[in-house]
């Protein structure tokens, strides 16, 4: 049988994207400390509906770490204080009886309120239709193994496209800036033989989509402290050095029009 | 009367060309005067539409999720089947197809499943083309690995996320199409009806579950790649908003539902811990690879597993079935872990487990080797059970996966109703009564991308010149007011007990009655049970706030009711089928040795279901399934 805890909590609640919002407390009592944290959040909310009380929006689904729907501020810190770990797998484990728990909404200009602790993080949707692709329609495949690439290459660009597009690095972000997550779509993309042909016509418009939305970064580095995949700052370099290329790059191809 | 499955002429091999021969075309000019509205935008409904898109057609595309990217797809781990014979060890299309129709019991169509092993190699080239990061070898040529009921390796992988990489991949290319204006993304519509005129399929009734506004939308062809329903059992490997309301609203408009009972309970997911429980997490079956599946030989035993010596710990798959061992079939391997469980050998608190254990892969191929190919799962059993699998072994047990049944198509991927097509998880067409592993994405995959926007043509061509039926007209006005009204009801019952309360009730009845093991005496229990349950959930349903806005208790209800209807012919399929297959198992029909007993003389066809209304139970139709290439046997993976 698994440990109980009682936990004390701070939860932003908010109607609608216009409604003013405020913190509110809950008890959530006697939580299985196996629990996941969405787990400790379903609990709260079934007693919620018993009293009548309407329950609190949260964003989740797979619950696996994986579809990247889940993200709340847990205690000031993107997806809490696990290192790598999206607040799905975050379990009640790691916290103890008597714990004040405060509960946001991703904190950003671009991702405005659903309701309660729902966000809406389109605006990342909109930097990918923007040129995060590799323009192969159906049909026009040669064979897999026609392009041989070195297993470091692969598992370099398997390390940014790890990328679950959850939003915390815009929310851990003093500059709520998405340049961690355009980046390692870009890495992924412009490191492999497929995305060379797009690869400075891509970076630009990636780039120049980001910015109508999000802040700038200055190199804080709490993007990758929040990431549940851990994804490094570095791919945020390699991002810069393309842009600056594609500006020279890209005008040389306009020039030859 | 069912529709003909307008299965081609011909010898297997030649079928799939014959018919792309003989099936009609729109002229690349007049693609752009269709609409095609796709619900759904996991790997089938993204890449649908996607390739719909690049051939001219106007595509609409409708999702409950915030970013297509969600779409559960997104949390395949293993790997995706091809025929590709990379690793020469005699692997063919034939093979391939010969592995899935044995696989799934002799219960699938046979020429759907050849001309899935035929388009399995193109899925593999078009992902690659995408930029999708397959793990390589240093070489620089692609890896594999091998998966259940095969002994190939054909199995193409990215790390243990290939499911989210095909994801990406379908769904950047479809996002690309966004951004040219020739996909219009509805994001947060749940898609609540299916509207019909003239008994063709017209378009949809959908719900905005932002704002609550209900809205109709018109089409063609209305394309479900809305998944499958195994969140039915409540615990399952699904994710929380999967559910089944969108085929089984197409059902109530006509379209047949095929094999409800064919439900696959995956072998190797974390067991239980407790009743909060909310959902179940599959470890990848590719684990199966390099694990050992064991349990202690006596009940009684009392030491830890590393203190538990050889002799006494029970390699009971390796010892059964001594050709395929660790990797036999899902449904024989979940089948075991029953049979050791119910016999009191389970590991864990609960006795609710059998071991995977990676000890002697770790001992061979160093932590190093291990850890490249597994390190996310390893990393998430941890999260989720504070064990450390590279020191003990993983405690495994089977859970609800993935639903081979599905709504009833024909050849060309067409439901029973005109206009309506069903691809992935939610048709039932390719698995037969059990999945094999890693052909999830690829059947997903070749639906999408090779077979519907070919299919698709045949019905749309002789439409050239129409316009879609307008949105005032009659049949939008009441299928807008009926969902309207049915959204209203769930508010109006102001009961005591929350949708939640009512899936988990129906998930246990499901679980223990329509689960591994079905008998009659069950079966009927589970009919009269579902029923009462679901009266309940009618009187007494408790959903607070209102319609105008976010309201996941809403949305939830919804797709409960929907759940309850499905259970009750889940049931019904059951009891109807009196023989055992694949991941079907009537207690009443198994061989000596406990392997699931077909009885081909009497079953060996689809069972596709016609509904009438709540009170009425459906008709059922039979497709008689004819097999000529692969005779049906008994199978035997010893």
């Amino acid at each position: 049988m698994s440990k109980r805890l009682n936990l004390t909590l701070s939860v932003w609640r908010q109607a609608g994207p216009s409604a003013p919002g405020s913190f509110m407390t809950y008890h959530a009592k006697n939580i299985p400390d196996d629990a996941s944290f969405l787990e400790m959040l379903d609990i709260v909310n079934e007693e919620l509906i018993e009293t009548g009380e309407v329950p609190i929006e949260f964003p989740h689904d797979c619950r696996e770490g994986i579809c990247g729907t889940c993200g709340v501020m847990i205690n000031g810190r993107a997806h809490g204080q696990e290192k790598g770990t999206a607040a799905c797998q975050l379990h009640m484990r790691k916290f103890s009886d008597g714990d004040t728990i405060v509960i946001e909404p991703w904190r950003a200009r671009a991702f405005p309120i659903v309701r309660d602790l729902v966000v809406d993080r389109s605006p990342l949707d909109k930097i990918v239709a923007a040129g995060g692709y590799v323009s192969a329609p159906t049909g026009t495949a040669q064979d897999a193994n026609e392009t041989p690439i070195p297993k470091e290459v692969a598992d370099s660009a398997m390390d940014a496209a790890a990328c679950i597009g959850c939003g915390a690095c815009v929310a851990a972000c003093p500059n709520s800036a998405a340049q961690l997550f355009t980046s390692a779509k870009l890495w992924h993309l412009n490191s492999l033989p497929q995305g060379q042909a797009e690869r400075f016509r891509r970076t630009e418009h990636m780039v120049e989509t980001m910015e109508q939305f999000f802040g700038s970064c200055t190199n804080h580095g709490e993007c990758t402290e929040a990431c549940p995949k851990e994804i490094s700052q570095d791919f945020i370099a390699y991002m810069n050095r393309d842009y600056i290329k594609s500006q020279i790059v890209n005008r040389k191809l306009a020039g030859q029009k | 009367m069912l529709p003909d499955s307008k299965i081609p002429e011909g010898p297997m091999a030649d079928k799939w060309d014959n018919h792309r021969f003989n099936i009609k075309l729109v002229n690349p000019a007049n693609k752009r005067k269709f609409t095609v509205l796709v619900v759904g935008s996991g790997l089938a409904g993204s890449s649908a539409a996607a390739t719909l898109a690049e051939l001219g057609y106007n595509v609409e595309v409708f999702t409950f999720h915030d970013s297509p990217r969600r779409a559960h797809s997104i949390a395949a781990q293993g790997g995706i089947n091809a025929a590709k014979n990379y690793r020469n060890d005699g692997d063919s299309i034939y093979r391939l197809f010969y592995d899935t129709v044995k696989g799934g019991d002799f219960r699938s169509r046979e020429a759907n499943v050849y001309r899935l092993a035929q388009v399995s190699v193109d899925i593999i080239d078009q992902m690659a083309a995408q930029g999708v990061p397959f793990a390589r070898e240093y070489g620089g040529l692609l890896d594999n690995r091998s998966f259940g009921g095969a002994q190939v390796s054909r199995t193409f992988y990215a790390r243990g996320q290939t499911g989210q990489q095909l994801l990406l991949g379908a769904y950047q290319q479809m996002m690309r199409q966004v951004n040219e204006g020739k996909v219009t993304l509805h994001t947060r519509m749940e898609m609540l009806d299916v509207v019909k005129k003239d008994g063709e399929a017209c378009g949809i009734v959908c719900r905005n579950l932002t704002t609550g506004e209900i809205t109709s939308h018109s089409g063609h062809a209305v394309v479900l790649a809305t998944g499958g329903y195994g969140n039915v059992f409540y615990l399952s490997t699904n994710a929380m908003a999967c559910n089944v309301t969108a085929a089984w609203r197409a059902h109530r408009k006509g379209a047949y539902f095929a094999n409800p009972c064919y439900t696959q309970i995956h072998p190797t997911c974390i067991p239980a811990s407790d009743e909060f429980q909310s959902k179940l997490t599959l470890m990848s079956e590719s684990l199966r690879n390099d694990g050992r599946i064991w349990v202690p030989r006596s009940p009684d035993e009392t030491r830890t597993a590393r203190d538990i010596p050889e002799a006494d710990r029970y390699y009971y798959l390796e010892e059964k079935y001594p050709s395929f061992g660790n990797l036999v079939p899902r449904d024989v391997a979940s089948r075991n872990a029953k049979t050791v469980v119910d016999q009191g050998l389970g590991v864990g608190p609960l006795k609710n487990g059998v071991y995977l254990d990676f000890a002697d892969a770790i001992a061979r191929d160093g932590r190093d080797t291990i850890e490249s190919r597994y390190s996310n799962l390893f990393q998430m059993y941890e999260r989720i059970t504070g064990e450390d699998p590279y020191s003990v072994p993983m405690r495994i047990y089977p859970a609800t996966h993935y639903t081979m049944g599905g709504l009833w198509v024909d050849y060309n991927l067409m439901t029973s109703v005109p206009g309506l097509y069903a691809c992935g998880e939610a048709n039932f067409s390719d698995h037969g009564a059990n999945r094999l592993g890693a052909s999830a994405l690829m059947q997903g995959l070749a639906d999408g991308y090779f077979v519907l926007p070919y299919t698709i043509g045949d019905h749309l061509a002789p439409r050239l010149g129409q316009s879609p039926v307008s949105l005032d007209d009659d049949v939008f006005v009441k299928a807008q007011a009926e969902v309207e009204a049915r959204t209203q009801r769930f508010l109006s019952i102001r009961g005591t007990r929350s949708p939640e309360h009512f899936h988990r009730e129906l998930g246990k009845l499901v679980w223990d009655y329509i689960g591994m093991a079905r008998d009659r005496n069950g079966l009927e229990k589970a009919v009269t049970e579902i029923r009462a349950l679901r009266d309940e959930f009618w009187a007494d349903l408790r959903v607070l706030g209102d319609a105008d806005g976010l309201n996941s208790s809403l949305e939830k209800a919804g797709r409960v009711a929907d759940f309850f209807e499905l259970a009750e012919l889940m049931a019904r399929d059951a009891l109807d089928r009196e023989e055992s297959c694949g991941g079907h198992f009537r207690v009443e029909s198994q061989t000596e040795e406990g392997e699931a007993l077909r009885d081909d003389e009497s079953y060996s066809h689809v069972s596709a279901w016609e509904w009438h209304d709540p009170d009425t139970p459906q008709t059922k139709h039979a497709e008689q399934l004819d097999f000529v290439e692969v005779k049906p046997s008994q199978r035997s993976y010893k």
